[in-house]
């Protein structure tokens, strides 16, 4: 039994390396796809850089030849990020960044779930509460039952 | 017509204020004849707000420069269909047209007032008291009748070439349809709140506004993403743009209200977050509106910035203090009938529900406005795209489209464990089977978005499985009954609770959509220049340039790539991209050519000329399953209008005593909650 549990241990440790090293083969493009997507084209549109729709747009053509550049260069994905927001400002990052201030906002609405959900647990626990309390002053008055038993008929039909 | 359009605005804008204060008085003081001068007057309201829309259209035909308004969006050379986008193209012209929607509902509220004459005039009052808003706003602020100083130039600047494409004639005034409806529903909550209106009456008229502001509201977005697709050129149809995440807001927090109003109409529950969800859909309406003209955020939908912003922060401030006021002051009267028995009920499916469409409308909120926060707090401001919206909204996407899936099939009060297993048997097993193949094909570990996908198109088969199985108990019941088939049978439940159905069919219209945001995580796209007879290579197809050429006519210019499509070396047809430069104002625009199935779009774009050597760049994309997003748009329309539409009579209440409890039996019998209500 132990030695069936030590097997299916060892399965599992391979099974999850061999899942985090097929998610580590990304390749250039795959990375340019990606970074592209992380980054804002600065020629005023308010589009995401891999996706400006301008017309011969000279912003976009610059940012995205210096992207390739920089991935050819071997640059890792932080250093491009940092080399693009030494040069146009903290605007070009697509989304905040998980430092500082820029915490608050992808905090927040995970907070506000978790708040909602807490709220609905609690309100729905104090409903049932009360529930037990009204159950048992039903079954002391039959006749209200009978009304609310027609009532569950009525509202279950077909 | 500068004159007539002036003169009906400011008379529409004194019928307002008739209709506002003689309706007040006729209230307060039960003065009958009072109040159908009101009436009346709001009447009179869309007689003149039309009249001024009609005006402005009509010097948008006779190319009338003298107007300020014509000048900036149109031209000589505009065809006729794109003379009436005019009316909403510009900010001056968008607010007449949300001062005509509002007239028009009110038109149709005035006329069907004997539905309720008492709660129809505090509502009429309500209307009247939005509609001085909007047009002290037109007449003081944002006048479209404005005229150009000093010399008339004798052509217009035109319209945005973004907006000279059929659907552009149509997202906007629906979209507006769905933003002025929301109003509707609002006057009619605060009504029945400020009345202390006894019974659930008001909540069914409330419920049926809301729907069909919810259906615009739901075809404006839609018809949007469309556009952008067909038309911006960048591949996508969502970009998270801060005016689309505007029309999302009132939309997500619509859809909370018309599944929790399921609660207060059967269980006489939740009356007070069904008045506040009311209340917030129309606020979120009109902050929409605000966003989109007060120029508070960039966005490339949003009009030139204004000074009108001030208007309508003071306008919401004094909405919310209303609501607030009438809200304390008569609370006591949304006290809940009945409270929750179970957590395994439809009750506490409904509130996750709502709370999950709640975050999610906070997350699209929040992040559209934290640039400013950022600003106000660092000094810097920052971006919040669309990988902060994907990242935060698609698992609560995710739990919802779960909830979808059970929500139905849970019972009102309490679900028992054997009704649990006979509901959701067949459902789990076959979204098991479907995520054990996804699995092995797709590889959810290798990304995220094939994670999502897997997720996504395995609760969406859970969700058609369950769909699908409701409709074929209930149809089996009703077909043994009747003799007739199962289909019929179908088609008779359908009619015998329209509400219910149609939700289903509106679910089976979100899995569609669901089915086709999936497909995001297989994009491909490449881009190269090609010269005649040059080859590009994009999945199973090949794109060979035939040729590229340039025509001009008054309106535009153009360029044109004439690209074949070839599939696994066989001919499918030719494709023509191409790009525009509108000549009046000297915008350049491009001419997607799409080629879409059921599998996938072959997209092009003419991103345009290399100048060197004259040539055009083409930038190719192969997006799989976007047709399932426009089917489940249609569907989710259909599901929307069936719901609208009143019940067929009840079979069972022609039938004996006997009878009814012998169809009740076998309904219980084959463990559906057919008609379990909602």
């Amino acid at each position: 039994m132990f030695r069936l549990k030590r097997r299916f241990v060892q399965i599992a440790v391979i099974a999850i390396v061999a899942f985090a090293m097929l998610g580590a083969q990304t390749d250039q493009r795959a990375r340019y796809t990606k970074l592209g997507h992380a980054l804002m084209c600065e020629c005023g549109c308010g589009q995401i850089l891999l996706e400006c729709n301008h017309v011969g747009c000279t912003v976009s053509d610059k940012m995205a030849k210096q992207l390739r550049s920089m991935l050819d260069r071997g640059d890792t994905d932080d250093q491009i990020k940092n080399a693009f927001v030494q040069e146009y400002g903290v605007v070009v990052l697509a989304a905040p960044t998980n430092k500082g201030f820029d915490r608050v906002a992808w905090i927040m609405p995970f907070v506000v779930f978790a708040l909602g959900i807490l709220a609905v647990v609690y309100v729905v626990r104090t409903w049932k509460s009360r529930q037990a309390v009204a159950a048992v002053i039903a079954d002391a008055a039959p006749a209200e039952m009978d009304a609310m038993k027609r009532r569950a008929r009525e509202e279950t039909e077909v | 017509m500068p004159q007539i359009g002036s003169f009906t605005l400011l008379l529409a804008l004194a019928l307002s204020v008739y209709s506002l204060v003689a309706g007040i008085i006729a209230i307060e003081r039960r003065n009958e004849v009072l109040g159908e001068t009101a009436r009346r007057a709001g009447i009179a309201v869309f007689v003149a707000v039309t009249s001024a829309a009609v005006a402005l259209v009509v010097s948008a035909f006779r190319n009338d420069f003298s107007l300020a308004y014509i000048l900036h969006h149109s031209n000589r050379d505009l065809p006729a269909p794109y003379k009436f986008a005019v009316l909403w193209s510009g900010q001056e012209g968008s607010l007449l047209f949300w001062s005509w929607l509002l007239a028009t509902y009110g038109l149709v509220l005035r006329v069907r007032h004997k539905v309720d004459t008492r709660l129809v005039a505090q509502a009429s009052v309500i209307l009247s008291a939005i509609q001085v808003f909007f047009l002290a706003l037109v007449n003081f602020a944002a006048h479209p009748f404005a005229l150009v100083a000093g010399t008339i130039p004798p052509d217009g600047n035109g319209l945005n070439p973004l907006l000279q494409y059929p659907e552009m004639v149509i997202h906007p005034p629906m979209l507006y349809l769905g933003y002025v409806g929301m109003a509707v529903p609002f006057a009619f909550a605060l009504a029945a709140l400020i009345m202390r209106y006894p019974g659930e009456k008001w909540i069914h008229i409330t419920r049926r506004w809301t729907m069909v502001g919810w259906a615009f509201l739901s075809c404006g977005i839609f018809l949007g993403a469309h556009w952008a697709y067909s038309v911006l050129g960048w591949g996508g149809y969502w970009g998270w743009d801060p005016v689309e995440n505007a029309s999302l807001l009132p939309w997500l927090t619509g859809t909370a209200f018309l599944h929790s109003v399921m609660m207060q109409e059967k269980r006489g529950m939740m009356k007070m977050w069904n008045m506040w969800l009311i209340f917030i859909t129309f606020l979120l309406s009109i902050f929409g509106t605000f966003l989109t003209r007060s120029g508070i955020v960039s966005s490339v939908h949003a009009f030139a910035q204004s000074g009108i912003g001030p208007w309508f922060t003071t306008f919401m401030a004094l909405i919310g203090a209303t609501c607030i006021f009438f809200f304390v002051k008569n609370r006591d009267h949304l006290q809940s009938e009945h409270k929750l028995e179970s957590l395994v009920s439809r009750e506490s499916s409904f509130l996750f529900n709502n709370v999950l469409f709640l975050v999610s409308a906070f997350a699209v909120l929040w992040g559209t406005l934290f640039p400013i926060l950022s600003e106000a707090v660092q000094g810097t401001k920052i971006t919040v795209g669309p990988p902060f919206f994907n990242k935060v909204n698609v698992p609560i996407a995710m739990v919802l489209l779960f909830l979808t899936a059970v929500g139905p099939l849970l019972a009102w009060r309490k679900t028992s464990v054997d009704s649990l297993k006979k509901n959701f048997l067949v459902p789990s097993i076959t979204s098991l089977f479907v995520l054990i193949v996804l699995t092995v094909e797709m590889k959810p570990w290798l990304d995220v978005a094939n994670f999502y996908s897997v997720v996504a198109i395995t609760l969406a088969t859970l969700v058609a499985a369950t769909i699908a199985s409701e409709f074929y108990r209930g149809g089996r019941v009703i077909s043994r009954k009747d003799g007739s088939n199962v289909l019929m049978g179908m088609v008779t439940l359908t009619r015998r609770n329209t509400r219910r159905y149609g939700g289903y069919v509106v679910h089976m219209g979100v899995v569609f959509c669901i089915l086709g945001f999936a497909g995001i995580a297989f994009n491909q796209d490449t881009e190269k220049e090609m010269g005649y007879g040059d080859t590009m290579q994009l999945g199973r197809y090949t794109l060979v340039c035939k040729s590229y050429s340039q025509d001009s006519n008054p309106n535009f210019d153009s360029e044109t790539a004439m690209i074949d499509v070839l599939r696994n070396g066989t001919f499918v047809e030719t494709m023509y991209p191409a790009r525009r430069v509108y000549k009046a104002s000297q915008q350049p625009a491009t001419i997607v050519a799409n080629r879409s199935t059921m599998r996938e779009d072959l997209y092009l774009v003419y991103t345009g000329v290399n100048p060197d050597t004259g040539r055009p760049i083409i930038k190719a994309h192969l997006n799989p399953l976007v047709w399932w997003i426009w089917a489940g748009a249609h569907i989710l329309l259909i599901g929307t209008i069936i719901a609208l539409f009143p019940n067929m009579q009840s079979a069972t209440k022609l039938l004996s005593a006997k009878e009814r409890a012998k169809s009740i039996a076998e309904v219980e019998k084959s463990g559906s909650v057919v008609g379990a209500g909602d």
